[in-house]
């Protein structure tokens, strides 16, 4: 005699594996894949152009937490930070007519946008804080974009188990308004754990595209060949999704 | 009142966009919830407001106090051992997640997969509440059949039917009852469109685009709040409807859903 506890027991079990089995089928993520792309369509259809919400000094985070990693294990970056990024310059390179390498006080000296936006983690939480740096818009537009560049990598000094952390982000995206590299947060030099000396700020998206500790940005024409080839660290490591807007 | 209708008597009781609507809305739900207490468990924290992190104050949170789950709500702390906080996974030992493994999509905790499934969802559960909204109004179904008529918005009526649904008196008219009604509508005109804006919320990319999103919640916490207190409401109507089925005759239900006749008791 099977009892009725038994029975749903075993009704769950079989629950639970049908849905892992669907979960491992390839063609059931395939669809859901190509269903979860229709979020990117929709923002970029209804705000390629928009500007994420600024905040005012009120509304920001009485802490803002400081989420993966909160250091670089990368020697050079070490050094640097002794040196407190005197020495340290950014490397712009890749499918550009002129790379380019721009030390703290060159980005200090651009013109600099300052903004309070709100931080939010692909886990849940969310933080405001405030960013100042040059916009990164017109950086790539000095190294001059050749035909073929269409996405910014972002490669970084800090790693997870020795895979390092990188980035990327299409031109759309690049030449946003609100896309900064920040130097400053809150009202002082960007600390450690938060990614000194720079962190890109791409505002209409999740946490793991605001690269921290970026040491160069390479515009190229394809994700395909680099590292895992999705286009992030977190893209190649868990599957997230590259576009972050949602 | 109406005439009443015979016992034995076959009616058409389910349109076919009812019954297609009911099953694949039932499904893709299913996988939102699951898919959704996945994405939970990575930060099994709600707060109100615009943000809300490890450093500030939920409202509810959902862990674990050394090896025994937890729920604090609103200051007040529940053992919940078993099923919230800490529960048994698949080989018995006890896993520290808010919801436990059966309950989630995948099993195991995955946020990748869980945002595969919830997002890959979620422009469905749309489409079909577009397109069933749309046929329900157009059709005519929603004035016909949901919304309450002129009397059933009286105290009395509503009382009446309260006390009938006590005595487990329902089931046997052929219309919707009051009750009947409120809850269907609760579902179709509140609970589903306010977890399809509450979850487009919570986009970073969409908020840039409608601001308002966030903000008729008073921020995007507070969405993702709302979010969850509208997925609870779902599966609080789930259970409910569950019950009402069993109690009205499983069969006669199940059937008027799937083969649109039912049978008049």
């Amino acid at each position: 005699m099977i009892s009725r506890r038994g029975l749903i027991g075993a009704g769950a079990g079989l629950l639970v594996a049908g849905c892992d089995r669907m979960n491992a089928a390839p063609e059931v993520r395939g669809t859901l894949e190509e269903l979860g792309g229709l979020h990117k369509r929709a923002q970029r259809l209804l705000g390629r152009h928009a500007l994420a919400r600024e905040y005012g000094v009120g509304a920001m985070s009485p802490v803002f937490r400081a989420n993966g990693n909160t250091e670089a294990g990368d020697p050079v970056w070490r050094q640097h930070l002794a040196e407190g990024f005197s020495r340290w310059a950014l490397q712009v390179g890749g499918l550009v007519h002129r790379p380019l390498a721009l030390p703290l006080s060159a980005l200090q000296a651009m013109p600099q946008r300052t903004q309070i936006t709100r931080h939010d983690c692909v886990e849940g939480w969310s933080a405001i804080g405030q960013w100042q740096g040059p916009r990164l818009g017109p950086i790539l537009a000095a190294a001059g974009l050749l035909p073929a560049a269409r996405y910014a990598v972002f490669h970084c000094a800090d790693d997870f188990g020795g895979d390092p952390y990188y980035e990327s982000i299409d031109l759309i995206e690049a030449f946003h308004p609100q896309t900064i590299l920040a130097w400053r947060m809150n009202g002082a030099p960007l600390r450690p754990e938060h990614g000194a000396p720079l962190r890109l700020r791409v505002e209409r998206q999740l946490g793991y595209k605001q690269a921290k500790y970026v040491m160069r940005i390479e515009l190229r024409e394809t994700l395909a060949g680099l590292y895992g080839g999705k286009g992030g660290y977190w893209e190649d490591a868990a599957g997230y999704q590259w576009y972050a807007g949602i | 009142m109406e005439d009443p209708v015979p016992a034995g008597t076959w009616v058409r009781r389910h349109a076919l966009a009812t019954r297609l609507w009911h099953w694949a809305n039932a499904a893709v739900l299913a996988g939102l919830l699951m898919s959704g207490l996945m994405i939970f468990n990575a930060h099994p924290r709600l707060y109100w407001g615009e943000y809300g992190a490890n450093f500030d104050v939920p409202w509810l949170e959902i862990g674990a106090i050394g090896e025994r789950g937890a729920v604090s709500l609103g200051g007040r702390t529940f053992d919940t051992t078993g099923v919230l906080g800490v529960s048994r996974g698949a080989d018995g030992s006890p896993v520290a997640l808010a919801f436990p493994e059966w309950a989630t999509i995948p099993s195991t905790y995955n946020l990748a997969d869980g945002r595969l499934w919830h997002l890959g969802l979620a422009p469905l559960l749309v489409a079909l509440w577009c397109g069933y909204g749309a046929w329900m109004v157009a059709g005519g179904h929603l004035k016909r059949n949901l919304w309450p008529r002129n009397g059933e918005w009286k105290p009395a009526h509503i009382a009446r039917d309260v006390l009938d649904h006590l005595r487990l008196r329902f089931g046997s008219g052929v219309r919707y009852n009051i009750l009947q009604k409120l809850a269907y509508l609760a579902v179709l005109l509140v609970l589903l469109p306010l977890v399809i804006v509450t979850g487009l919320a919570m986009a970073p990319g969409m908020d840039a685009a409608w601001p308002w999103l966030t903000e008729v919640w008073g921020g995007r916490q507070s969405a993702r709040s709302v979010h969850f207190l509208c997925a609870s409401g779902l599966v609080g109507f789930f259970i409910v409807h569950i019950v009402m089925v069993v109690l009205a005759g499983p069969v006669r239900e199940v059937r008027a859903m799937v083969t649109g006749w039912w049978r008049v008791r």
